[in-house]
């Protein structure tokens, strides 16, 4: 038989993140190809009454430890169980999500057991001969590179969110469980504080939809008509360095070279000029919308709808449009 | 407190990327180069530890000659000895073995904290603090938002989706740093920085110094290659909505189309 495919997933809240439903889809169309089944590794607390529905995703086989001390991820709990694990199921290839404890796991896990990860995957093409080639956005997407390993090296890779389809096989398949028995260490880094905002408000990382302010907002209290905006389509707000820096919105919100790389189905950029970091940031989004008022702003040649007008005016016009079609 | 910050000599995000007319890498003729911005924020962090705690500042990197304008600026920013790692071999090293001539250099500082920036702006891979962290069988707080240091303990905010995380491990530690220009608000160098800077210690090392074999560094020994570089592909510009409409004739136009011909809401 040959190797399986491994999957890390993520679980938090009672529930497996949805980058983990990509990352099994991706890992289903990859052992596909290689003619061999799917196996995940899955730590958390409370994760083994969830653990069966990842075979909806076609996982065949779950490796599960559910404890109350692995219920927020520290990389010196969980690349230790992980990495022995891997090392006995010993796969063709491991994939996890590029999410922000995934990265740091897959980097840990990759100098422990000896396999360089690539990060940030985007494609994946697996060969006639099942060489598995990956690409990667380099300096923020304005450059991809195609990636292999070694021979006799297994790849490990991290899968950007957003970008892989979901893709439920069967909706009653459930995987088989099989409990880790290997102990937990105990780490030295401790968790003060875990503060989950419950606002509600949409993750950049992986919103489907993204409304965008720059410096054409002004001031911070302009955000409130993007906020309005965004509230009515279930999309996140992001902005630009320049509205950063001005104070007006937090980091996190940040998008581009320096901030978050972004690939949602819409966005929608609001008086931003689109300087070459920031339209790194946003260029992998499927649709593009321009609002600015200068129409030599550089935003626009990647824009594909563009609005010249003024900023102030338009969004109240467009929240108004929006309103009446989610109404009907 | 040693404290030790890596650095990467990246292109400025400014930078027009281009591939090279082997497909394997980029075009690095007429780039202007800069301290990859998020070390830039671990120098910032390094220098406020010290003016707080005391201590020495090294900064280490690794590269060609013209990495040795990074590591002046980082002296002329107020750190006190810098390690540069020139070793043609290092040029063809993936990054896991980049991260073992870190670890290597680093050690010889025998280092109570070591600071870096969470990812380069070039690979963007973010790997570099995770692996030190593990070569070195250290603690790592990774994406630091903000850190407090007490010389015995560091802790540390880290963003993660939807919430944040506050981290505390004992020294030695490794902090990688996230966050922003906003955040950090990085020094520039001062004039008479500049002028002492002249005159700091910086060191250039062979892998053999570092007690490495340069022979586990040629490009055979990769375990992971890059085949090809391409360049995205061009978006091309799309239509502006305009058509003599109004604001609101405008708004009505662009949600049409994104709902009938974009799909996307």
């Amino acid at each position: 038989m040959a190797r399986n495919v491994c999957i890390i997933t993520e679980f938090r809240n009672g529930e497996f993140r949805r980058v983990t439903n990509e990352v099994a889809s991706e890992g289903r169309r990859i052992a596909d190809s290689l003619g061999t089944g799917l196996v995940a590794i899955a730590l958390g607390h409370g994760v083994s009454g969830k653990a069966v529905d990842l075979g909806r995703f076609g996982v065949d086989k779950v490796y599960v430890a559910d404890d109350p001390a692995l219920e927020y991820y520290l990389a010196e709990t969980s690349v230790p169980i992980i990495a022995e694990m891997v090392s006995g199921i010993d796969p063709a290839a491991v994939l996890l999500p590029a999410s922000v404890d995934g990265r740091d796991l897959g980097a840990r896990l990759g100098a422990r057991i000896h396999v360089t990860l690539l990060q940030d995957v985007i494609e994946v093409v697996v060969g006639d001969d099942h060489t598995i080639k990956a690409k990667w956005p380099l300096f923020a997407g304005k450059c991809f590179a195609w990636c292999e390993w070694a021979e006799g090296v297994p790849p490990l890779l991290s899968i950007r969110p957003n970008v892989m389809q979901c893709n439920i096989v069967d909706e009653n398949r459930k995987a088989e469980i099989e409990p880790i028995t290997v102990p937990i260490p105990v780490p030295r880094t401790k968790i003060v504080k875990y503060d989950l905002d419950t606002s509600g408000k949409v993750e950049l990382s992986e919103a489907e939809i993204i409304v965008s302010g720059g410096r054409g907002m002004k001031e911070a209290s302009n955000y409130g008509i993007l906020e309005d905006l965004a509230g009515l389509l279930g999309a996140a707000v992001g902005a630009s360095r320049a509205a950063v820096d001005s104070g007006w919105r937090p980091h996190s919100d940040q998008v581009g070279q320096t901030g978050k790389v972004v690939n949602p189905n819409l966005y929608i950029a609001v008086g931003i000029s689109g300087a070459i970091q920031h339209l790194a940031g946003m260029g992998y989004s499927k649709y593009i919308v321009a609002i600015n008022k200068d129409a030599d702003a550089p935003i626009f040649t990647k824009a594909d709808y563009g609005i010249v007008e003024d900023l102030f005016s338009f969004i109240p016009a467009l929240t108004e449009e929006v309103r009446k079609l989610k109404e009907c | 407190m040693n404290i030790v910050v890596i650095i990467k000599q990246t292109p400025d995000t400014e930078t027009v990327i281009k591939v090279a007319p082997n497909n394997k890498q980029i075009e690095t003729s007429g780039i202007k180069w800069i301290i990859n911005p998020y070390d830039e924020f671990a120098i910032e962090g390094a220098l406020r530890l010290k003016q707080k705690l005391g201590g020495n500042v090294t900064v280490i990197s690794y590269g060609a000659q013209r990495v040795v304008d990074a590591l002046r600026t980082a002296l002329a920013m107020g750190c006190d000895d810098a390690v540069l790692i020139d070793d043609a071999e290092m040029k063809n090293a993936d990054f896991m073995r980049v991260t073992r001539a870190l670890a290597a250099a680093a050690r010889e500082k025998n280092p109570d904290i070591i600071l870096i920036g969470s990812r380069t702006v070039d690979y963007d891979q973010g790997q570099r603090g995770a692996i030190l962290a593990e070569q070195l069988d250290w603690p790592h707080l990774a994406l630091a938002v903000s850190m407090e240091c007490d010389g015995t303990n560091v802790v540390i905010e880290r963003p993660v989706e939807g919430g944040k995380v506050t981290l505390e491990a004992p020294l030695p530690a490794l902090v990688t740093f996230g966050g922003s220009h906003a955040i950090w608000n990085p020094r520039y160098a001062s004039l008479p920085g500049i002028m002492k800077a002249k005159k700091k210690p910086l060191v250039i090392k062979k892998l053999t110094d570092l007690g490495l074999d340069p022979a586990d560094f040629t490009p055979d020994k990769a375990r992971i290659r890059i085949t090809s570089m391409e360049l995205p592909p061009q978006r091309k510009a799309g239509k502006i909505i305009d058509g003599g409409l109004d604001a609101h004739g405008k708004a009505r136009e662009l949600v049409k189309l994104l709902r009938e011909e974009a799909r996307v809401i």
